[in-house]
């Protein structure tokens, strides 16, 4: 299918976009990479009246660490971010998504800032983000905002974004020497957005978890943090036994809707797979090359 | 409000300046503004990888492109890459392997093929499965396709 008519404007300036989307408001709809939304608008699932292309702006471009954080700018590309150095020695769990995004053709241009904003259920990005205790920070002509990613994502393909606002950064704290993280998903071709899948993040002391956070996607319409399993996991020794308690927890932290790969049953199912996997393997990640 | 945009870009080394419609995506500009029929329409929605070509150096989807916003860039088609001999080899990998039936999947299957080529030296074969994993083929059952470039690879190395 064709998408329906509509204007474009390529945004000289951050100024340029934020006058244009306040100007136009909801008519208006800003284009990063276009690896979702040039397919929604092919569906014909949305009719914006103008498209205001934001690809091209510096103010949006670079990756640099700040203090205690690595700012990722919204117009960082998938491909940059999986083969950016402070990246890999940051935060790490970013570039370990990647892989799993989509296919090369797609990650070359699709942005972070795109994927945020856009809040698929499925998507890895936005459970990251979540799981990492990251900040958005979002602009518009009023000024700028910074939002925690627990804040950010409020439904299905919806967040704390205004109409009229930008997603300009995105903030992750430098992980510390005793933190690992792990990204794990099931799906069924590489690169489709998954059935179900987790992103684990605690500090790791031999065998015991610390303050962990696990962030399940694709198993309801936001990304879930299963706080009474992080509650179950956490200072104990992760043996079978702790891990069996976290799994019944889950039972209790998840209350999944079907979707079009099956009912609640299989989704509970995979993310009970998917914890007990990624409890296994951040135990035995190599901290050697994480530090 | 400008429905009609003016670009210029390189396509397959040529300059071409147009006016197109925003809506426009890349690969229906090439197709029915410039005539370039290698690269393919399938899904339209940066599925079924088709339509796989590059902009600037890297793969993209043709159809997840809006031609409106590619003034300046560089566009390289399935045309541009046969004319230019770089991947003679694995066209005749293709050819001798069988890797093509009806052939539709072919442009965007030797673009993803040649783009794994380009970064990786040797790959191994779930390496070549994962870098086509975009490309859909629905005659081939993919093993005549990973033979090929398999074989491709192995070639290079041996030349140098
Ligand atoms: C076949 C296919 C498979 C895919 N598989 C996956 C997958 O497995 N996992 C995954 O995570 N993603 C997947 N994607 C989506 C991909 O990651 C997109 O790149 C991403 O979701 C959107 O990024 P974009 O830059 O292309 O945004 P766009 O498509 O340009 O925009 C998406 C939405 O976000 C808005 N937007 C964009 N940038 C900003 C900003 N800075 N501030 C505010 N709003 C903004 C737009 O207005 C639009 O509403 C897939 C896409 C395709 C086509
Ligand atoms: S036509 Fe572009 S991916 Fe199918
Ligand atoms: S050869 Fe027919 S789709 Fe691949």
């Amino acid at each position: 299918m064709k998408a329906p008519p509509f204007g474009y404007v390529r945004a000289n300036s951050m100024d340029h976009a934020f006058r244009l989307l306040a100007e136009y408001g909801e008519g208006s709809k800003v284009l990063a990479g276009g690896q979702s939304l040039l397919a929604t608008l092919a569906f014909r699932l949305s009719e914006p009246s103008l498209l205001i292309d934001i690809s091209r702006l510096s103010e949006l471009a670079g990756i640099t660490r700040q203090d205690d954080f690595v700012r990722v700018g919204a117009g960082t590309t998938h491909t940059m971010l999986g083969r950016d150095s402070l990246i890999q020695a940051h935060v790490p769990l970013l570039n370990d998504a990647v892989p799993y995004i989509a296919h090369t053709a797609i990650r070359n241009r699709g942005t972070i800032g795109g994927a945020l904003a856009f809040a698929d259920p499925a998507a890895e990005l936005p459970a990251c983000c979540v799981a990492l205790d990251a900040t958005i920070i979002a602009g518009s002509s009023r000024g700028e905002r910074r939002i925690r990613a627990s804040a950010f994502f409020v439904g299905l393909f919806v967040t704390a974004l205004e109409p009229d606002e930008i997603i300009i950064a995105v903030e992750f704290p430098v992980v510390r020497t005793d933190e690992r993280s792990v990204l794990m998903e099931i799906a069924r071709r590489s690169g489709d957005y998954a059935m179900a899948g987790v992103a684990l993040w605690a500090r790791v002391d031999g065998l015991v978890l610390h303050a962990p956070r696990v962030v399940f996607f694709g198993v309801d319409d936001r990304p879930v943090l299963a706080s009474g399993a992080g509650t179950a996991l956490d200072g104990k020794r992760a043996d079978a036994a702790t891990v069996e308690l976290a799994q019944t927890a889950l039972d209790r932290d998840l209350d999944p809707p079907g979707d079009q790969h099956g009912g609640p049953a299989l989704k509970r199912q995979l993310a009970r797979t998917l914890l007990a996997r990624a409890v296994a393997q951040i135990l035995t990640q190599d901290k050697v090359a994480r530090a | 409000m400008n429905t009609a945009i003016d670009i210029a870009l390189t396509v397959n080394g040529e300059t071409v300046a147009r006016r197109v419609e925003a809506r426009t995506h890349l690969i229906d500009f090439l197709r029915l503004d410039l005539g370039l029929m290698g690269s393919h329409a399938g899904c339209e929605h940066g599925v079924c990888g088709a339509c796989t070509l590059r902009v600037d150096g890297v793969i993209v989807r043709g159809c997840l492109v809006l031609a409106a916003s590619l003034d300046g860039a560089v566009v390289e088609t399935i045309e541009g890459v046969s004319d230019s001999g770089e991947i003679r080899d694995l066209q005749d990998a293709f050819v001798a392997r069988n890797a093509a039936q009806c052939g539709f999947c072919t442009p965007g299957m030797l673009m993803a093929a040649a783009d794994l080529l380009a970064h990786a030296r040797k790959p191994k074969r779930d390496e070549i499965r994962e870098a086509i994993s975009g490309n859909y083929c629905r005659c081939t059952g993919y093993q005549a396709i990973v033979d090929a470039v398999e074989a491709v690879a192995k070639a290079r190395v041996f030349r140098g």
